[in-house]
């Protein structure tokens, strides 16, 4: 049996009385690609809020790598190598694709923390950066303001920016959401590049995505896990079916 | 295609971060301070630099970290304050006493930083405005040391490492433009510091920047306490300038009006605090005639400028040009 890098025990969140999120258990192995799904209002993104702390459980532990992770600060996740990306595309929009990518090299450097050097410092991380970029497809976009790309580049630039961090657990909130059909193919290429030798989550609506890639899907409905397996015992299962995919499951895009 | 791929920051820059358009006008904006006293009157000049040094800190927190704090007299006040006393009663050097302003302003700056990052938005500007009262009160007390509704007056300038008189305006004029430049030039590299891009990061997208691993506060926090330091020597500096310190320079209308500088001049915009200040200044020397209808020019000039031109003189200017100014 592989070995977990992430355990959620009783995971709960409530916000005055309405439970989003209600005893969810859930490991996700070393090296997996595991998806989150449910239809709208399970409690996919607060799970997501939860496990990197930008939200406070009520109840519940997580442990990551082994070490309880329950009470750290989000910026504190992010620096053990659990880091996330967001539902609305994430970037530095007053930055270059280059300088974004570079904001989370120079992390290395610790807190840069140093206001009285000059940024040039910085450019020991161009070469990286670019190489990052040219991984997602942006090589030629180093130089354009991170506003001004097309969606579909924003995430792709966002996710550089994340794997700048060399994370071992990458969590990806809805990283299709909202893109052509030529977009969702380039980025689904770009996961199954990413993967080797990292740990994935995300949460995702198009069940085309989320058969091809995952390796083990849990289903939330209403806070609570409905089915946890590969995609075929989860497809297979009647709650599963009655509450999510209705008789026609062939990879409906749930917007 | 290995052209395109080269990384070339768009505004190319030339020397210390400044970029072409940003050195002609920092040549030009050290001509007209080196041509003005022989134009202009000397004190006017002198406290337009004074206030645009505390405008350059302000915008440090408002432009560049997007924080407005609405309680800045408090710092420049109390810069003011020690400044002055550290000249007059225990007969520092003018350098000593706005280097003791400075460390004045940042370290009150630093306590009441700590307490008000802790909220964002309104909260945090009313956090930073109740704080400033009681700065304030503290001021308006009688201890022998503030001087209370008196104020403290015949602040001498001293002498420079005790032996250069800045007793003539013109004398004073120099060490003055030396302490603008020094300030206007640290400024530009925090802005241009690796530490300068977390927060612009951070100010674009605060999520995000938190989700690389970044803490905002302790950003936050330093820029604060900057800004507050840079209160502190405007405040000290000016108090040499005008030889008093009155309970105007810690009161909510100087916070105020520094807020306006930094509006008016070009909010995150390096040149547009010192003109800001240079009309801000102008008004209230010039307009003085008018009495209390300054005040009602300002606030005209405040919703002008707020309908009109939201990105002030030199931001307009620079968009205008299509140049970072």
């Amino acid at each position: 049996m592989t070995s977990s890098i992430l355990e959620a025990r009783g995971l709960s969140k409530g916000f005055r009385g309405f439970m989003a999120v209600q005893g969810v258990d859930f490991d996700i192995e070393q090296d997996s690609i595991h998806a989150l799904i449910g239809p709208n209002g399970a409690g996919k993104t607060t799970c997501f809020n939860l496990l990197t702390k930008f939200l406070q459980p009520t109840a519940g532990t997580m442990r990551f790598e082994g070490q309880d992770i329950t009470a750290l600060a989000p910026a504190d996740i992010a620096r053990r190598g659990m880091v996330r990306s967001f539902q609305i595309s994430a970037v530095f929009g007053h930055m270059t694709a280059l300088e974004n990518v570079r904001i989370a090299l120079a992390r290395a450097r610790g807190g840069n923390f140093d206001f009285w050097r000059g940024e040039k410092i910085l450019n020991q991380y161009n070469d990286q950066a670019q190489a990052l970029l040219v991984d997602v497809g942006l090589d030629d976009h180093a130089d354009t303001q991170a506003a001004l790309l097309s969606y579909g580049r924003k995430r792709a630039l966002e996710i550089a920016t994340t794997l700048a961090l060399d994370p071992r657990l990458l969590l990806l909130d809805e990283p299709t959401a909202g893109m052509t059909e030529a977009d969702v193919e380039r980025i689904v290429a770009l996961i199954r590049k990413i993967r080797k030798g990292r740990t994935i989550l995300m949460v995702e609506h198009n069940l085309s995505v989320v058969s091809g890639l995952s390796d083990r899907i849990t289903v939330l409905a209403r806070g609570r896990v409905l089915a946890a397996g590969d995609y075929a015992t989860v497809s297979r299962d009647p709650a599963v079916i009655e509450a999510y995919l209705g008789s026609d499951h062939s990879g409906v895009d749930h917007v | 295609m290995s052209e395109s791929a080269l990384p070339k920051a768009p505004p190319r820059e030339l020397i210390w971060g400044f970029t072409g358009a940003q050195s002609v006008a920092f040549a030009l904006m050290l001509t007209t301070l080196v041509v003005a006293p022989f134009v202009a009157y000397p004190v006017f000049l002198m406290q337009v630099m004074c206030f645009a040094i505390f405008a350059m800190g302000a915008n440090l927190l408002m432009g560049y970290t997007g924080l407005l704090s609405l309680g800045q007299a408090a710092y420049y006040g109390m810069g003011a304050y020690v400044g002055g006393y550290a000249v007059q009663t225990l007969h520092l050097t003018p350098e000593a006493g706005i280097a003791l302003g400075t460390l004045t302003g940042a370290a009150i700056g630093a306590v009441f930083g700590w307490l008000a990052i802790r909220r964002q938005t309104i909260y945090f500007a009313m956090i930073t405005l109740a704080l400033a009262q009681f700065v304030n009160f503290f001021a308006v007390q009688d201890t022998g040391f503030t001087g209370g509704e008196n104020g403290m007056q015949n602040i001498p300038r001293g002498r420079v490492a005790g032996m250069f008189s800045l007793h003539s305006d013109l004398h004073l004029y120099v060490f003055a433009l030396v302490v603008f430049l020094i300030a206007f030039l640290f400024v530009h590299r925090v802005v241009h510091s690796p530490f300068g891009q977390v927060v612009k990061a951070i100010r674009e997208n605060e999520n995000r920047a938190i989700s690389l691993g970044y803490k905002p506060a302790q950003y936050k926090w330093i820029v604060f306490t900057i800004a507050a330091g840079l209160a502190g020597l405007a405040g000290a500096l000016n108090a040499l300038v005008t030889h008093i310190v009155t309970l105007t320079d810690v009161g909510n209308a100087t916070s105020g009006i520094v807020v306006l500088m930094v509006l008016v001049g070009g909010i995150g915009t390096i040149y547009g605090p010192l003109i800001g200040a240079a009309i801000i200044i102008a008004m209230q020397y010039y307009l003085a005639s008018f009495s209390d209808w300054v005040t009602v020019i300002q606030g005209v000039i405040f919703i002008a400028c707020v309908l009109l031109f939201r990105r002030g003189i030199i931001g307009e200017l620079a968009a205008k040009l299509k140049l970072a100014l």
